[in-house]
């Protein structure tokens, strides 16, 4: 068993005052132990992002489709073709190895189900750089995929990718399992505001937080999904960590991941109004559905909450900031020199809190917000999983209604002397019998499957919960232990006024 | 409980002043004014009266129209105090009390009373201060209206009423923004008072600044309180839906952020009362400062008119005694503010540096306590959700 020991991580960064605040995030994701990490992809904060809604209940393209004409095939050669566009790295400053600034928690695998025996697999998505310039601009992130897992040619691969190809990836896996009741988890969302800041080529600090923002959201997307037994062997997902070249989706437009879940639970819906109503024999069903809309209300309630403090806390940095500068404004209006000096220095320590407060900040974001964000994304797609099901009994029904019919009209035929036709209809009766059966087998089927995903879900739900408390309670203990540093080094200056 | 913003002025035990207690009664504040004193000008030598905010600033005010105070710094009033924000909570937690569950309305309560405690320690904090600057100060504390102010066993609203009429604001009236433009068109002839004034005008916007920014920096503390709050209550309800050991977990969760909430606020009023207030209470201290140059620097253009007249009366060779009188009686009253004046000042400066330096030291260990709990709370909940 590999252990999850720190590698190097190198990542550029955009702007060096952000370097502290990506070491902090950078050693609390380094120490969220892989394998055990929520995988799950975030949901863009911004507000032009696609998140479920419904403000166009008869469209179903309506959201599922954006910026179309920057990243639709027609205009991308598959990448063997042309020249390659110019490359420009994000900025050049990279960050070198470093010790964590959190303990990592203890491997927590050795309890685990038998299928996650062999478990061992580390994915990074690192190196942000943008290619080509203006509108046609796009990002390509470097993923690194390391592990002793013999589906996987080697034990290290590096393939760099864009944001439309975990969107393909996404979009093919959807397709292909969750209509058998899997859960897949959702792909980051797009985001046309934050995109087009950093196309046009303006290195803020809101472009480098949105950059660094969707590629820790391209990490927890691709770690969910491998830690999902089946899709880690499906080979879209291999070919996604290992093939150098990836082609384009050609006749699909990417979609964006609510975008396939609005449509699939939309197809749902419309079955669902068709048809009756769903008999749920099957207690436990009826059970979670309710649970899980219970859930979702509640996470978005405490998603809402935990970005307000991500908010508040942002503004406290700010604040104290404003402060620090005016306290030193004082100190050298001050003609009393001890009180000058004392004030001078109570300046510094707002400013080395004001920075701590901005940490913290980063802590909200990652550690809580965006995975609380992951889940409440999640929990659409397991919403979304539920809806299949009925699909599938829907269809079952109407087989089975079929059936009866294509019986009845055999009957009649029975007495019209058509032998031709009553051939024709016994055949037909077989071949509903037959799509009966089926859809039974298949009602079943999704039926187990869903008990069992719902099973790992809520597993991992608790256990994700549970780490990132914890880390989280760290950060803030490690905050705490600054503010006691620098207020004690201050108490002597204060007593020093004389 | 020595609470005052300013440098413990009760050190001077043949008159000592305190508020141990106030009743907010609807939009009436009164105060328990407590006094000891061994001053054969007072009846008793132990008393308490009740006074409210109205009765202050009536004293001040007549302290401000007394001519004999020219040349001093006069004690700034002490602002109304400010209830609105309890109040508002009360109104709201009195509608929402149906349809709140017994747990949120008891949140709701503590909070309540926690936030009309840290209004109440403030207004006392300031009034308080305001009494015991004229307690210790050899001339305002044998002023008399001072002592009917403490003494006086009735009702000061009559007074006060009267009081208003007689004097009618006359130096309130006065334009206050005419003050720089005096100050600093004055030709300063003495070093002291010109460094003074340098010194003024430049502190009081930047203190002015200070203190605008150390409203902002607490306000966001007790906003990231609030988060914690709702925070915490979110967490109760996903506690509340599930049945498994899953459940005791977040309610534990839930309790640690109930608790950072109860400690941020904490730091929040802690930082507002120590630092905030005592940059509130130095700005308005600034002003008085400012408003005593102002005063000098009328008596110095008074002198400079009454020259002016004395020459063109001996031109004429009209009423010289008399402008002669008058130029005696400027000349008399600018040596005199300028000499109390000076006094005033410097032991300003003293005073002020004291009280920097025990609000700040206060602060400090303040904000090292609750960092200190705040840790251990913490590490105390991540053994207990760790061993879960």
């Amino acid at each position: 068993m590999r252990s999850t020991g720190s590698y190097a991580h190198q990542r550029c960064v955009a702007c060096a005052q952000n370097i502290s605040n990506q070491k902090l995030v950078q050693g609390i994701l380094d120490s969220i132990p892989s394998p055990e990490a929520a995988c799950l992809s975030a949901e863009d904060i911004s507000p032009s992002s696609n998140g479920p809604r419904d403000d166009d209940p008869d469209d179903l393209f309506a959201e599922a489709t954006e910026e179309v004409s920057l990243d639709s095939p027609e205009r991308q050669p598959i990448l063997s073709d042309g020249p390659s566009p110019a490359i420009t790295p994000v900025t050049p400053v990279m960050i070198s190895p470093r010790v964590d600034v959190f303990d990592r928690s203890p491997d927590q695998d050795e309890d685990e189900e038998e299928n996650r025996d062999t478990f061992d697999i580390q994915i990074s998505v690192s190196d942000p750089e943008k290619v080509g310039d203006g509108m046609n601009a796009y990002m390509v992130y470097k993923v690194t995929t390391k592990t002793s897992l013999s589906i996987f040619s080697r034990d290290e691969v590096c393939v760099k990718r864009r944001f439309s190809d975990f969107l393909g990836l996404y979009s093919k896996l959807a397709s292909k399992y969750m209509h058998m009741g899997y859960i897949v988890p959702p792909a980051p969302e797009k985001s046309i505001v934050g995109m087009t800041k950093v196309k046009v080529g303006k290195e803020d600090l809101s472009s480098v937080e949105f950059v660094e923002k969707r590629r820790s959201a391209l990490e927890r997307y691709l770690l969910r999904t491998v830690k999902h037994p089946a899709l880690l062997k499906d080979p879209d997902v291999l070919q996604f960590l290992e093939s150098s070249e990836l082609p384009r989706a050609v006749s699909t437009q990417a979609l964006s991941g609510a975008g396939i879940l609005r449509m699939v639970n939309k197809a749902a819906d419309a079955v669902n109004k068709m048809t009756i109503k769903m008999n749920e024999s099957d207690a436990w069903f009826e059970e979670k559905q309710q649970q899980f809309e219970n859930l979702d209300v509640q996470l978005r309630k405490l998603h809402a909450s935990v970005e307000s403090l991500v908010c508040h806390r942002k503004e406290l940095s700010v604040n104290t900031a404003s402060f620090a500068k005016s306290a030193a404004m004082l100190g050298n209006s001050e003609d009393h020199t001890a009180l000058s000096r004392a004030l001078s220095q109570l300046a510094e320590v707002e400013e080395k809190i004001d920075q701590l407060h901005q940490d913290q900040s980063y802590a909200d974001f990652y550690l809580i917000s965006e995975l609380l964000g992951d889940y409440v994304r999640l929990i659409t797609a397991v919403k979304g999983v539920f809806d299949q099901r009925m699909k599938a009994w829907a269809k079952w029904q109407d087989a089975q209604v079929m059936l009866q019919r294509k019986r009845e009209a055999e009957a009649k035929l029975q007495y019209a002397n058509k032998p031709d036709k009553l051939q024709q209809a016994t055949d037909e009766i077989r071949e509903w019998e037959g799509k009966v059966q089926q859809g039974e087998r298949d009602f079943e089927q999704i039926s187990k499957n869903i008990r069992r995903e719902v099973g790992r879900f809520e597993k991992d739900r608790v256990k994700d919960f549970r780490v990132v408390i914890i880390k989280y309670l760290e950060s803030l203990v490690h905050t705490q232990q600054q503010l006691i540093k620098y207020w004690e080094a201050f108490l002597p200056e204060a007593k020093a006024i004389a | 409980m020595v609470r005052s913003v300013s440098v413990d002025l009760n050190n001077d035990a043949s008159l000592v002043i305190d508020i141990p207690d106030a009743l907010c009664e609807r939009d009436k504040v009164k105060f328990t004014i407590h006094i000891k004193t061994t001053l054969s000008s007072f009846q008793k030598s132990e008393f308490s009266v009740p006074r409210q905010h109205e009765d202050f600033i009536w004293l001040h005010d007549t302290i401000v129209e007394t001519e004999e105070y020219a040349g001093l710094i006069i004690p700034p009033a002490p602002p109304k105090p400010d209830f609105e924000g309890p109040r508002e909570k009360m109104h709201k937690l009195g509608e929402g009390e149906s349809s709140m569950t017994k747990e949120e309305y008891a949140k709701m309560k503590q909070e309540l009373e926690a936030e009309y405690l840290a209004v109440f320690k403030k207004t006392v904090q300031v009034h308080e201060v305001f009494l015991q600057r004229l307690s210790s100060h050899p001339m305002f504390r044998k002023d008399r209206n001072f002592q009917i102010f403490l003494e006086y066993d009735q009702d000061l609203t009559v007074r006060r009423k009267n009081a208003k009429e007689m004097f009618g604001g006359f130096f309130k009236n006065m334009v206050k923004s005419a003050d720089e433009v005096l100050i600093s068109g004055v030709k300063e002839v003495d070093e002291f008072f010109e460094q003074e004034k340098i010194f003024l005008l430049d502190y009081s916007s930047k203190i002015k600044d200070a203190t605008a920014k150390a409203e902002k920096m607490t306000r966001s503390h007790k906003n990231v309180a609030d988060d914690y709050n709702h925070i915490s209550g979110a967490m109760n309800s996903i506690a509340a839906d599930n049945n498994t050991a899953f459940k005791k977990h977040l309610e534990k969760c839930a309790e640690v952020f109930e608790k950072l909430r109860k400690l941020e606020d904490r730091v929040a009023s802690d930082q507002e009362l120590k630092l905030t207030e005592l940059l509130r209470y130095y700005t308005r201290d600034i002003q008085a400062a400012k408003d005593l140059l102002y005063r000098r620097a009328r008596a110095l253009a008074d002198y400079e008119n009454s020259n002016k007249t004395l020459d063109k009366a001996r031109l004429k060779g009209k009423d010289i005694a008399q402008a002669e009188e008058n130029q005696k009686q400027c000349l008399r009253k600018f040596d005199k503010l300028s000499e109390s004046g000076k006094k005033e000042l410097t032991s300003f400066k003293a005073r002020r540096v004291v009280a920097f330096r025990k609000n700040l030291i206060e602060m400090t260990e303040l904000e090292i306590k609750h960092a200190k709990n705040s840790m251990s709370l913490l590490q105390g909940s991540i053994e207990i959700l760790n061993s879960n």
